[in-house]
């Protein structure tokens, strides 16, 4: 404490050069995983974005290709199959994966929690098995075509979908429900048994217990869930090609076609970029969202901010 | 609390006929797998009655009053409210109030919705609109959480919290109040307000039959005109406070409600006991013939320190001082007598000899064995 007008008395040097020293060996640490960034990941991107605005090779910058590829119909197309697609598979998972959860979390039986486990194991499989095995089952010559011929002697079955967009959303919507499920189990692990008990006990039946105590503690979950689906499914490739469905063309297989089988990188970069922007914007919207939901969830103190003690 | 209180009569005075009351357990068993948790519990809980349900740990008391609320299922018998067989209803048709430990507020609901919450829940079935914040507005006052209600419960205390519990599952107008040790999360101070609250509330809602789970004796003994003791899934004994605290018809009530000494007699003829060769003059009990082994129960506060009408001679083992109260443990013959003796001036030498006495009124005779937890 320094009596005004009197200087405060200087930091002893020791000190001083001990707290820059420590600034110096921070920095030196950060510069590594900085660097590897930059080089894996940052310095490729900027590649694909200057490609993008190349229109000749070492001509300058234009954004020619953009008004080229934006022309295209199969852009238009793609571009349109893959938010429509990510939106129902999105939704389909939301509702799949809430009903799930519930019934896991919430309605005893024997094996939940070996279900719930088994979860945890989905999350890592592959997502073309999905789609192989989804193959087998509603494919041409699968189980399902199968039985039916065998029980009506017909030629072939009536399940034809799976090279639809609809086979692409039910692929996707089994692939992608656990990552939904897996935030939620989590949240409605929290949830008191006593809040349920006490609600039911109030007169609340299920389907009210379920409306005005299990969803507003689940919304943040559904949120994270639902924005991690919605990216993953913006970007989804395995899957489009797995299903065969050559008519579903979405950006990621559009970005494929253009640079491996058409050999226009140029045109892939373009897409590849749209893509980009696409899931970072929905990205931002879910963190403006989640912020307003944090927002709105995060009480008003009436005056007194801090927690009343009786 | 003292505008609640003002407030509380009035809108006691002009509240509608709360829902059937009373409770009956009748031989009600309830098992998981080959556990019993429950056995062949029967009691009644008179309309406006306040029965405690008190007992350790694993006795049972819980699974009662979820077999009550309708959150376990009996293997056996039957759950009546206000004289309704209830056993096969829903938690949600059985139109009662439940307050937990852990208070189980709703945290996303300020606490006016919290309150609100059972009268929507039965909107159509019971409140309008109008009389939803009219009741919301009366049980909040009640609960003197009125100023309260704009808040969410994390911006609440423990006690407040607890308060707004009691609120929520008044509101509802039940007959029957289930209170699962309600105070147990509260420290001791806050603990004794709202023992103190409570007892107003049911002197305000006299025709509630309420049903208390505790383990903690002074609760049991301070809010309930009886107390029913329960231990190893079983019911043990039944009775006022009064009557288990200074008649208790088994050792494990007389250990269980209050502190008491518990010395093994023989009984003898005439409202004698003979302990370790001295005869003692006590108040018989039935099933102690003269030559059977019985329990002499006296609590420790009625022992007296110098010669009297029963005189004990023993060595000082420990001396604890208790404020008010200076608690003396001697061994008499090879067994523990405790005594609680108004503060010493003098507190007596670890190792000294020691003369304790008391009244034959107050040395109540059990028959050996009554009561005690392995007499299945």
């Amino acid at each position: 404490m320094s009596r005004p007008g009197t200087p405060a008395p200087p930091r002893p040097t020791r000190e001083r050069y001990r707290g820059e020293r420590r600034k110096v060996s921070s920095a030196l640490w950060a510069l590594p995983p900085l660097l590897a960034l930059g080089l894996v990941f940052l310095y490729p991107l900027v590649l694909v974005v200057r490609q993008s605005f190349t229109q000749d090779e070492g001509g300058p910058l234009s954004t020619a290709p953009y008004a080229q590829v934006f022309a295209e119909a199969s852009f238009t197309d793609a571009f349109g199959n893959t938010v429509l697609i990510a939106l129902g598979a999105t939704a389909g998972c939301l509702l799949l994966g809430f009903a799930l959860a519930l019934v896991i979390a919430f309605v005893p039986f024997p094996g939940s929690r070996a279900i719930g486990r088994f979860i945890d194991v989905f999350l890592a499989f592959p997502s073309f098995l999905i789609t192989l095995a989804l193959l087998f089952v509603y494919g041409t010559a699968g189980l399902a075509n199968g039985l039916w011929a065998d029980a009506t002697g017909a030629a072939g079955g009536p399940f034809d979908f799976l090279r639809t967009p609809w086979g692409v959303l039910l692929a996707e919507i089994t692939y992608f429900t656990p990552f939904v499920m897996r935030p939620l189990l989590a949240a409605f692990s929290q949830v008191e048994t006593g809040q349920l008990e006490a609600a039911a006990s109030l007169g609340a039946r299920p389907a009210r217990i379920v409306r005005k105590v299990i969803w507003p503690e689940a919304l943040p979950s559904l949120a994270a869930g639902g924005a991690l689906v919605l990216v993953l499914t913006l970007n989804e490739f395995g899957i489009v090609l797995f299903t065969g469905a050559k008519d579903v063309v979405t950006l990621p297989v559009l970005i494929y076609t253009k640079a491996i089988l058409d050999g226009d990188y140029t045109g892939a970069c373009v897409v590849a970029v749209v893509n980009i922007a696409l899931s970072l914007a929905l990205y931002a919207l879910y963190r403006a969202v989640a912020a307003r939901a944090g927002g709105a969830r995060t009480p008003s103190t009436g005056g007194d901010g801090h927690r009343a003690r009786a | 609390m003292s505008a609640a209180t003002t407030t509380a009569g009035t809108a006691a005075g002009g509240r509608a006929p709360a829902a059937p009351s009373g409770i009956r357990f009748d031989n009600v068993s309830v098992a998981y797998g080959e556990n019993v948790v429950l056995d062949s519990f029967d009691l009644t809980v008179e309309p406006g009655e306040v029965m405690a349900l008190l007992g350790p740990s694993g006795s049972g008391k819980t699974t009662a009053l979820r077999a009550v609320a309708g959150f376990v299922r009996p293997c056996a018998g039957r759950v009546l409210i206000g004289g309704r067989d209830v056993t096969g209803l829903p938690p949600h048709r059985r139109g009662i109030g439940m307050v937990v430990q852990q208070y189980a507020l709703f945290p996303h609901l300020r606490v006016e919705d919290n309150v609100a919450f059972g009268l929507k829940a039965r909107r159509g079935r019971t409140a309008s609109r109008a009389e939803t914040a009219a009741r919301v507005a009366e049980a909040l006052e009640m609960t003197g959480m009125a100023a309260y209600a704009r808040r969410h419960p994390r911006e609440l205390s423990g006690g407040q919290q607890q308060r707004v519990a009691i609120a929520r599952a008044l509101a509802i107008r039940p007959g029957v109040l289930l209170l699962d040790e309600p105070l147990s999360a509260l420290d001791t101070r806050l603990r004794s307000g709202m023992l103190a609250e409570l007892a107003r509330l049911h002197r305000d809602l006299p025709d509630v039959s309420v049903l208390y789970v505790t383990h903690d004796q002074v609760e049991a003994l301070t809010l309930a005109d009886r107390i029913a003791v329960m231990d190893r899934a079983r019911l043990r004994d039944c009775g006022t406070p009064q009557d288990l605290y200074r008649r208790p018809r088994t050792e494990f009530t007389a250990s269980f409600v209050g502190n008491a000494n518990l010395l093994p007699v023989t009984a003898g003829p005439d409202g004698t006991a003979d302990f370790a060769g001295t005869r003692l003059t006590v108040t018989p009990a039935e099933g102690a013939a003269p030559g059977a082994s019985a329990t002499l129960c006296v609590r420790p506060h009625l022992v007296g320190l110098g010669d009297g009408p029963n005189t004990l001679h023993g060595r000082v083992t420990e001396v604890q001082w208790r404020g008010a109260t200076h608690r003396v443990y001697a061994d008499v013959a090879g067994h523990r007598v405790m005594a609680d003796l108004r503060e010493l001036r003098t507190t007596p030498e670890h190792g000294s000899d020691i003369t304790l006495h008391f009244a034959a009124e107050d040395a109540v005779l059990l028959p050996a064995g009554a009561g005690s937890t392995d007499d299945e």
